[in-house]
């Protein structure tokens, strides 16, 4: 290994040369005005329209919304793994220079496991039953990376050491069944790390999980990332687990982003009326609830008007029938990105965003 | 077992309206062969439990997957029948009221005791009308002559937030918040004095969450109702709650009122369960204490204290000895050789 910089990170590296390898801060991914369409092609359904935003190097970005709001298929996108019929019909996906979306079958294939790696929700339903877990991984680096075999369990059986799997050599000839669902999920991080990806797409892989175990598996994560600097896309319904995990946050409603920056910031000084709806209306832990002297609780704030039945996929934007703050064409106009701070970009009607008449 | 003593805040009144004193539900462990099973063993879903539900407080269960909180509110439902254990609800027997098969005292125990599920979905009849979804328990418990149906239906949709025209319209029209409200009227219709909710709020989005629950204080507050709140989600129980109990693996390892036991868990399995609830505030995720291992398998049941495979304050004594549920300071219980 002559040169650091030039030298392509490989899975025979001891794993802490890697952090080494980290490139200074840019943008690796940039998702550029992404829409995701189903059939019927001639009235088609945008579930995705107009996603926007970037992932640095090194940084978790925690894409958070409830839902249905399109945190998967935006994701899956970016693998190209989207669901047959949905088609990415507009925008880019760039990828360290690269756009992801114009790219085959085949070298995306390439890609996935090597630079882009996923961690799914349920880790049940991603390993194969028929295979012990130590089998199925070191094909991965058999096939990927051209390992022997006996190479290549030594590997896994470190990587399962690193995402803290007890007794790792033993594991290896477990089958998933044979393994409780949080050992299942660190199988399923140590799969995404086989081939040091530059990249790990995580969705909602804590919601199964019981929450003393998801502590434990997004304390792993934020050791993984410390060691490897990997950059990740962390998606989530839930604003504690955002909070944690992420340094910048996506909030998308409805197949739209409602707003995108900093973490601390949002939290601080959330901007769109969907962020701080959901912000208010979530029951926390860390406060008191008050009862008056007649027994009566006090209660949580609730999104300015009643659940539509469904939400509206037409023009404009796409909160208008819930928003507290809505105006006659907030259900006409789609809302553009607005700078709102430095490295800040809002989309409402109310927060200076312009507005583009849907184009049917 | 200690006389376990409900909350005194104003508002509630002091007298248990059930009173659940050493339950036990044991399944019997099988292990299948080649021609037949046999018994090997038991899991002991619920382990001697003792607590009380005050008229018009919320008591809520809490406790990771497996704990037994299913397991306990289908026991003192009498879905599955207790192992062991006395249960009361006011001056009636549950369990003696059922093993005598007294039929108008098991149908009244029924309608005053009832049940709302974790699933909308799956615990609405698909081919039902909510009309008919809500008069079947009227027509079960004879509760209101056939005339009055109609505007008990449509007083019932009022009073869960939903058009009284919805009537005739079928549960898959429904969102999941709204099916939940049907779920609740449903509950409703034979007006109840206690509500055993199973975790009624984790499968529906945050915003929905927050009217649902909202919908249970009201509730409560305009009908005095009790509740048997079940949940894993701590953030929803310290909204609703007046007092809370932990379970693990089967026991109940602490119980009392809400804002102490958040602000001093004496147990360190609550502490641990506290402590892992991700806050929903990027400033203040400070000192966690994420808890090692997993929770042991039911039919391996440590000895001593349940928790101590895990336990980061755990001494020799609590491997060989069952810690003693006791309160000192008279409300907040707790069973731990070495507290917090
Ligand atoms: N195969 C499909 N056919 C039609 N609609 C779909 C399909 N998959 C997802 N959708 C729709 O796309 C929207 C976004 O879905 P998804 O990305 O899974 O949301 P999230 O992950 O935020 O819950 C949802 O409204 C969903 O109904
Ligand atoms: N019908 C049953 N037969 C055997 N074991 C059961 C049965 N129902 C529940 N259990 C076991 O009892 C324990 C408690 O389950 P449950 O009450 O559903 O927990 P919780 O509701 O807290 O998740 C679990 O270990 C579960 O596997
Ligand atoms: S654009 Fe209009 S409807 Fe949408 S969030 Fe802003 S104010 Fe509300
Ligand atoms: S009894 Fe012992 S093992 Fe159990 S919680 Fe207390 S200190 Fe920990
Ligand atoms: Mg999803
Ligand atoms: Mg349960």
């Amino acid at each position: 290994m002559s040169s650091l910089a030039t030298a392509k990170p490989t899975a025979a590296m001891s794993i802490d040369d890697r952090s080494m390898l980290t490139p200074p801060v840019h943008d690796l991914v940039r998702v550029e005005n992404l829409r995701i369409q189903f059939p019927p092609w001639n009235a088609p359904v945008r579930i995705i329209e107009d996603v926007s935003f970037q992932v640095r190097a090194g940084e978790t970005m925690g894409i958070v919304g409830e839902s249905g709001s399109g945190k998967t298929l935006s994701s899956l996108a970016i693998l190209n793994l989207l669901p047959p019929p949905a088609r990415i019909t507009g925008g880019r996906i760039m990828f360290d220079g690269e756009d992801l979306a114009a790219k085959s079958q085949g070298e995306m294939q390439k890609l996935r496991g090597r630079r882009l790696a996923m961690v799914f929700q349920n880790p049940g339903y991603s390993l194969n039953p028929l295979m012990t877990v130590g089998a199925q991984l070191g094909e991965i680096l058999k096939v990927h990376e051209k390992m022997p075999r006996s190479m290549a369990l030594q590997r896994v059986e470190e990587l399962f050491r690193l995402v803290g799997i007890t007794d790792p050599g033993s594991r290896l000839s477990q089958y998933p069944h044979e393994m409780s669902g949080g050992m299942k999920q660190r199988v399923c991080i140590a799969r995404a790390l086989l081939c040091n990806p530059a990249l790990v797409l995580a969705d909602e892989p804590t919601t199964a999980l019981d929450v003393t175990i998801q502590a434990q598996i997004l304390d792993l994560f934020e050791d993984l990332k410390a060691r490897f600097g990997m950059s990740m896309i962390f998606v989530t319904h839930d604003m504690g687990v955002v909070a944690r995990i992420a340094d910048r946050i996506t909030v998308m409603y409805a197949g739209q982003v409602c707003e995108t920056g900093d973490k601390h910031a949002i939290f601080a000084r959330p901007s769109h009326p969907y962020t701080q709806a959901l912000l208010a209306s979530t029951p926390r832990i860390d406060r008191r609830y008050a009862i008056d002297g007649e027994g009566r609780r006090e209660r949580l704030p609730t999104v300015g008007r009643a659940v539509a039945p469904g939400q509206s996929l037409g023009g404009g934007c796409r909160f208008a029938g819930r928003c507290p703050e809505a105006a006659p064409e907030c259900s006409r106009l789609v809302p553009q990105a607005a700078a709102i701070e430095p490295g800040r970009v809002v989309h409402c009607l109310k927060r200076g965003s312009a507005g583009v008449a849907s184009h049917d | 077992m200690i006389e376990p003593i409900p909350n005194l805040r104003q508002g509630v009144t002091p007298r248990p309206l059930l009173t659940v004193d050493g339950l036990v539900k044991s399944y019997p462990l099988r292990r299948r062969g080649l021609f037949r099973q046999t018994v090997t063993g038991e899991i002991r879903a619920v382990n001697d439990i003792s607590f009380s539900v005050a008229a018009g407080e919320t008591l809520s269960i809490v406790g990771e997957s497996g704990c037994g909180k299913t397991t306990a509110a289908r026991a003192i439902l009498h879905l599955v029948e207790p192992t062991a254990g006395a249960i009361r609800l006011g001056d009636t027997d549950i369990r003696a009221t059922f093993a005598e098969d007294r039929r108008p005292d098991v149908l009244a125990l029924r309608r005053q005791m009832q049940y709302v599920f974790q699933d909308p979905y799956l615990s609405l009849n698909p081919r039902w009308s909510v009309r008919q979804i809500l008069t079947e328990p009227l027509r079960v418990h004879g509760h209101a002559p056939k005339e009055d149906w109609d505007a008990t239906v449509e007083s019932l949709l009022e009073r869960v937030g939903l058009p009284p025209d919805y009537a005739d319209r079928y549960p898959h029209e429904f969102s999941g918040g709204q099916r939940q409200r049907i779920g609740i009227a449903r509950a409703l219709a034979v007006e109840p004095r206690l509500l055993i909710c199973d975790e009624p709020v984790s499968s529906l989005d945050v915003s929905v969450r927050a009217q649902v629950l909202n919908l249970l204080a009201d509730l409560q507050e305009d009908l005095g109702l009790s509740y048997l709140y079940i949940s894993h989600d701590l953030s929803s129980v310290r909204f609703l709650s007046n007092r809370i109990a932990v379970m693990y693996l089967g026991n109940l390892v602490e119980i009392g009122e809400v804002d102490e036991i958040f602000a001093r868990p004496r147990h360190h399995y609550t502490a641990a369960l506290i402590s892992a609830i991700p806050v929903p505030d990027p400033s203040n995720q400070a000192q966690r204490q994420a808890i090692q291992g997993e929770v042991p398998s039911v039919v391996r049941r440590p000895s001593g204290c349940v928790f101590h495979t895990r336990c980061p304050a755990a001494l020799p004594v609590c491997s060989q000895q069952i810690p003693p549920l006791s309160a000192p300071d008279g409300t907040h219980a707790f069973a731990c050789h070495n507290p917090r």
